[in-house]
């Protein structure tokens, strides 16, 4: 159904809110303008505005005493708490942000349940009418917003989840300063990444793709006076542009093969490519490239280092932008893209090798961090990595039913670690806390859910999404068998770092300066977001139950005219018959799964249950493999010391050697010879008669010199 | 008259005005150049209205004999505009009040004789991409290398004289060489009428074109400029005043790109097709190179200038893929370039009016103290390094995407620039804006004022409609490119049928002067 102008609206409405908010923000800020007329020289500044300049330096003074004051840096301090209530305009600013979210979650409600009135099949799409964005002759990048099972379902997440995030946001960044502009960015965050979702160009997508980079950069560099998070923000945004420059390649690729951006234009014309055997490699190395893209965004080897320095944003940040939604943007162009991707056996199997791999990197990293949002923060890698495991076995609907679990469960597992440092007073330090259950009861009980359900305990919504993803693999046999392996040793290794954050935060004997912390409950604007995300985490594994239950999975129906373009190519290749495990098998993997879940589970919280012994324990004992693990297999370092450094050198070479020494030389040489030779010549023209009666006479002697000597 | 003379000439009366002010009214003296340089505007916004888009070459022709040479052709006073120039007109009649009204901050002595030649030299710049006459063109090239070099000498830093003469030289030994090639077109087809030496001159056979085309490159490079021909630019634009600089970036320089396009490419199409992978190879070696240099940068302005050589690389390794695409993103790439670029520069000047300093290292934590400021110089920053949805994105994907289809590994040395750029535009940034305010100077800066705000918010307005929109403007110029390309096209395939041809016959035509 197209010209659904109405569809415009979903991502029109946050775009709204965060001008407003931004122009509330404007209006909130105390700002010291210069004088309008003439020049501005220093003498006049000091000397004109020496009362205001003193009241600035006086203020400012204090905001750098109150930015120097004690912060480590994993500390996720930065409010000038209470001392700055909020204005009324910041106020405003996100009551707007949050009712724009009310709104678009109410229109992704709608879209759903106008999707679902459709018959079942490929005609489920409605599509609003074009924004003809840029047209030259021979291309055309016409942009609609498409409304099908995919993006309805990631509409659903992304409101939903953003919604509940924008909540928790007014409690968690009560006093700062930038109040209203965190709410501008968060509101401009959500468009973007509604744009991305929802855009049926590569091109609109890409928007949506550098939009929710942009956003991210902003709110991770959001507390930027205390400096690291704008290096944080920058490297995050660097990291990105890497992927971003693969993924414009792969869309040239795209457009000289099929002469178009639109995604359904591409995805229904390449069956037919595949099969007539053309361009075989082209489509293979365009895929690659658009994956390059993904391993920026979401976060993937070799380009993940980005993700852990990201958590110097304000945590809901964090929970909504490196959990559950941008990060998970890799995933939805794969699965958007399906049958590009599953056109060729080797792109897949890159994607799950990537996968795998990422996923062991960011748990056994997740073992031994002491920041709590570090700990999610390589968890959210890790988890990352599952759903591009699950994307490399052609798995479509898995990764995408481990994304909408994760958003739950990490989500919430952000907020609560959000809730905890809120409560203490901006402590991150896991070997700083413990015991919190008593003072935190209800971040603690909804954190056991997230936990669970990131572990995989049996029957919360993690266990079923992993279970499927590694049952996916495991059916894939041959090299996918070893990466299924290593699937079920990253899920070992997650259940027991999870449980080791849960003890070490939440039992056990407090660690903090009792005199000076007293650690409380968050207010309700922030806990009732937790219990509604802990709900969503518990049951969130009825949207695909496994088919050995003996009831049909909902998603997998849901998703079926997305994801049958790529799954028929792959059944194709394998003759038409698809992998089946029997029944048996199914049931002795999901024991195995349950068992080592609830296994690893038991054994980290066990080790940790007392306190921090078995950490200490550890770096004494191991401390080449405990730092090794600590800074994720040393490869963030290795990027300083190999790329970044000389990068640094090449440039400063360039400028000193070849720009000012060689070519500028050469152009300051001519000139330098241009004088020279000129000042040579000049003795000939000194204006003196007896030198020109030289000349004369010595050229007429050389005249008749040759003469009589021919 | 007729709208294009007014235009072109609107503002020597303006300065004709400035002079007759006393010298001490310098606020008189600002007013009539702001009062002129709008008044262009307004007719540059009429003109455009105006314009034609079905029409292929130029329109709202004027023509009135000027004088003879004897045994040459007659030079003609020919103004006309197409949809290349047209976009370049309106650009420079939109930046000029934003420049003038620049000046408040930064010029104090001599305004008199500063407006008089910010005046001369919007009509020189006007004049160039108006001309349809060789001889009036050449009249107006020059003509507009006159002011800035008063500017950068009189107005400019510390090291003013060297910059100056070194930009003076370096582009008049261009621009020298180009009047040897005017000259030689004179006397070879007995014109001076550029829509007629186009179509005389495509018809020429390659060899005989590649001359004319190096004689007229060398100039147009020295001046976009291409690299390696650059080292100019830095200098001037380090020593000139803020408002030099952003005439100078915005405007000046697209005369270079412009010239390329419009002679080298369209009046030498097989010269063009033969030269193209070398100037490709220039514009994408300058993409990355400038990126390196102003990546080693610690002085703000300096490194905006390197940025320059980064980003007209992109428009040169569009135009010479000589695909649509490529050309239609190189010419609204200049468009894009003139905003961004120019803000920034305002940007550095605003805070320079303030700091004495463009140090980064000096800098920091800024966006506490001048939050609005900060503002403005994310969106310029981001602007520049081409984010989707801004002005800069789409002129660079069309040129990426139209130098793809005509040489890939170009294409991909091209988008590492995306890379690169990100890189110094943001590392910039976080020294000057965020960290710790840690220098006292630095916390009692004031942040913009009214007349700073009025001169950035109009280019933010076009960075964000460009960016949404570009269609409307991708419209006025395609006609016009079309054209190019499809010359291109034609020599592209001749060249492919003349290898088997007899040389004799080219040979022939080479020796026959065509007379009128």
């Amino acid at each position: 159904m197209a010209d659904q102008l109405w569809l415009w609206a979903i991502p029109a409405l946050p775009l709204a809110g965060s001008l407003i908010a931004g122009l509330l923000y404007l209006l909130g800020i105390e700002r010291r303008a210069a004088p309008a007329h003439g020049a501005h020289d220093a003498h006049g500044q000091h000397s004109a505005h020496g009362d205001s300049a003193a009241h600035a330096a006086a203020h400012a003074a204090g905001h750098a005493a109150a930015h120097a004051a004690g912060h480590a840096p994993s500390h996720d301090d930065h409010h000038d708490h209470a001392s700055t209530p909020n204005k009324g305009s910041a106020k405003l600013a996100a009551l707007v942000a949050c009712g724009v979210m009310a709104g678009a979650l109410a229109l992704a409600i709608k879209g759903f349940f106008a999707l679902r009135a459709l018959p079942e099949g490929s005609e489920r799409v409605l599509e609003s009418t074009p924004w003809h964005w840029i047209a030259v002759t021979g291309f055309q990048v016409d942009i609609s917003m498409v409304l099908d099972p995919l993006s309805s379902a990631l509409c659903l997440v992304i409101c939903g989840v953003g919604f509940l995030i924008h909540v928790y946001s007014t409690g968690y960044m009560k006093g700062d300063p930038g109040y209203a502009k965190f709410f501008a960015y968060l509101n401009l965050f959500v468009f973007a990444m509604l744009m991305l979702v929802l855009s049926s160009s590569l091109l609109g997508l890409f928007i949506g793709w550098e939009g929710v980079g942009l956003c991210s950069y902003l709110l991770i560099g959001f507390w930027y006076a205390k400096g690291w998070p704008a290096e944080a923000a920058q490297k995050a945004f660097v990291m990105n542009r890497i992927g971003d420059a693969s993924f414009l390649v792969g869309s040239f690729m795209l457009v000289k093969l099929f002469g178009t951006l639109d995604l359904s234009d591409i995805v229904n014309s390449i069956g037919a490519m595949v099969r007539s055997g053309e361009h075989t490699t082209e489509l293979m190395v365009a895929a690659l490239l658009l994956f390059g893209g993904c391993c920026g965004k979401s976060a993937q080897f070799p380009l993940f280092t980005w993700l852990p320095d990201a958590m110097a944003g304000p945590t809901p940040v964090s929970a909504l932008i490196h959990a559950a939604t941008m990060v998970t943007a890799g995933i939805y162009l794969v699965v958007r893209l399906n049958p590009l991707f599953a056109a060729s056996e080797i792109v897949l199997f890159v994607i799950g090798v990537v996968g795998a791999l990422t996923a062991l990197i960011g748990a056994s990293t997740a073992l031994v961090q002491r920041d709590i949002k570090k700990v999610l923060a390589y968890s959210t890698v890790s988890q990352l990595g599952y759903m591009f495991l699950a994307l490399g076995s052609g798995a479509f609907a898995a990764a995408i039913f481990h994304l909408i679990t994760h958003a739950f469960f990490k989500g919430l597992l952000f907020l609560g670690a959000g809730s905890v440092i809120h409560g203490m007073h901006h402590e991150q330090d896991m070997h700083k806390m413990g015991g919190l259950r008593k003072q935190m009861p209800r971040t603690f009980l909804t954190f056991l859910c997230g936990a669970g359900a990131l572990s995989g305990l049996p029957l919360l919504s993690g266990f079923f999404s992993k279970d499927e993803i590694l049952a996916h693999t495991f059916a894939s046999g041959g090299a996918y068998r070893v990466l299924w392996a290593v699937g079920l040793l990253t899920a070992a290794i997650t259940a027991f770092y999870t449980w080791r954050m849960v003890a070490l935060t939440f039992f056990g004997e407090g660690r903090y300066d009792k005199k000076h912390v007293h650690p409380q409950e968050s207010p309700a604007a922030m806990t009732v977001p937790l219990m509604v995300l802990a709900v969503l985490s518990v049951v969130g594994g009825a949207l695909g139950l496994p088919v050995v239950f003996g009831v049909a999975h909902a998603l997998n129906t849901w998703l079926e005219p997305v994801i049958a373009p790529g799954r028929d190519l792959i059944l194709a290749r394998h003759g038409g018959e698809a992998h089946h495990l029997s029944h048996a098998v199914e049931w002795a993997l999901l024991g195995l799964g349950s068992a080592i879940a609830l296994f690893f589970a038991h054994r980290g919280f066990h080790a940790y249950k007392a306190g921090i012994e078995r950490d200490e324990g550890l770096a004494r004992k191991r401390p080449g493999m405990f730092g090794f693990l600590g800074e994720a297999w040393g490869i963030d370092n290795a990027y300083t010391q190999r790329i970044v450094q000389p990068i640094k050198l090449i440039a400063f070479v360039t400028y000193v050697v070849i720009d000012q020494f060689v070519i500028d030389g050469a152009v300051n040489g001519t000139a330098a010879l241009a004088r020279t030779t000129g000042g040579g010549l000049r003795v000939l023209t000194d204006g003196r008669v007896r030198t020109y009666g030289i000349w004369i006479g010595g050229g007429a002697a050389l005249v008749v010199f040759f003469w009589i000597w021919s | 008259m007729d709208h294009l003379t007014w235009l072109t000439f609107l503002p020597l009366i303006g300065a004709a005005l400035v002079l007759l002010t006393p010298s001490s009214a310098a606020q008189a003296q600002r007013m009539i150049a702001l009062a002129t340089t709008l008044a262009v505007a307004v007719l540059g916004v009429m003109i455009y209205r105006d314009f034609d888009s079905s029409i292929l070459g130029a329109q709202q022709v004027v023509s009135i004999p000027w004088f003879e040479i004897r045994g040459g052709p007659a030079i003609r006073y020919t103004l006309g505009i197409d949809g290349i120039s047209l976009l370049m007109v309106a650009l420079t009649s939109l930046l000029m009040p934003i420049v003038i009204l620049s000046t408040w901050g930064h010029i104090d002595k001599r305004v008199k004789e500063f407006m008089v030649w910010m005046l001369v030299m919007e009509t020189g710049m006007l004049g160039v991409f108006l001309s349809l006459d060789l001889v009036l063109f050449y009249f107006f090239w020059e003509i507009s290398l006159i002011p800035l070099y008063f500017m950068v000498g009189i107005w400019g830093g510390e090291r003013r004289i060297y910059a100056t003469i070194k930009f003076f030289l370096y582009t008049l030994a261009g621009s020298l060489v180009m009047l040897v090639a005017v000259i030689a077109m004179l006397y070879q087809f007995n014109s001076a009428d550029i829509p007629t030496l186009t179509e005389l001159a495509a018809a020429l056979p390659a060899d005989k074109q590649g001359w004319l085309f190096a004689g007229f490159a060398l100039a147009f490079a020295i001046k976009v400029p291409v690299m390696p021909f650059h080292t100019w630019l830095a200098d001037a634009h380090t020593e000139a005043p803020t408002s030099g600089s952003v005439v100078l970036a915005g405007v000046l320089l697209k005369m270079g790109t412009y010239g390329l396009l419009r002679f080298c490419i369209a009046m030498f199409p097989a010269a063009a097709v033969q030269w193209a992978p070398l100037f490709m190879v220039l514009g994408a070696a300058g993409i990355v190179y400038g990126a390196f240099l102003a990546m080693a940068q610690n002085d703000l302005k300096r490194l905006v200038a390197c940025s320059s050589v980064s980003h007209l690389g992109y428009v040169i390794l569009g135009m010479f893929a000589l695909t649509s695409a490529g050309l239609q993103g190189g010419v609204l790439q200049m468009v894009s370039h003139g905003m961004s670029t120019g803000m920034l520069f305002l940007l550095v000047g605003m805070i320079y009016e303030r700091r004495h300093t463009r140090a980064l290292d000096e800098f920091g934590g800024i966006a506490h103290s001048m939050p609005l400021f900060a503002i403005f110089l994310v969106i310029a920053v981001l602007s520049s390094a081409a984010l989707p949805g801004l002005n800069g994105f789409v002129g660079e994907y069309l040129i990426l995407k139209g130098a793809f289809d005509a040489n890939q590994t170009l294409a991909i040395v091209g988008v590492l620039g995306v890379i690169f750029g990100s890189v110094y535009l943001l590392v910039a940034t976080r020294r000057v804006l965020f960290g710790p305010l840690n220098k006292r100077e630095n916390r009692e800066l004031l942040d913009l004022n009214a007349r700073e705000i009025a001169t950035l918010a109009p280019i933010v307005l076009f960075i964000v409609w460009i960016g949404v929109a570009p269609t409307p403007f991708l419209n006025k110029s395609q006609g016009a490119v079309d054209v190019i390309v499809r010359r291109c096209d034609e020599a592209r395939a001749l060249k492919l049928a003349t290898v088997t041809a007899d040389p004799a016959d080219a040979a022939a035509n080479l020796t026959t002067p065509t007379r009128r």
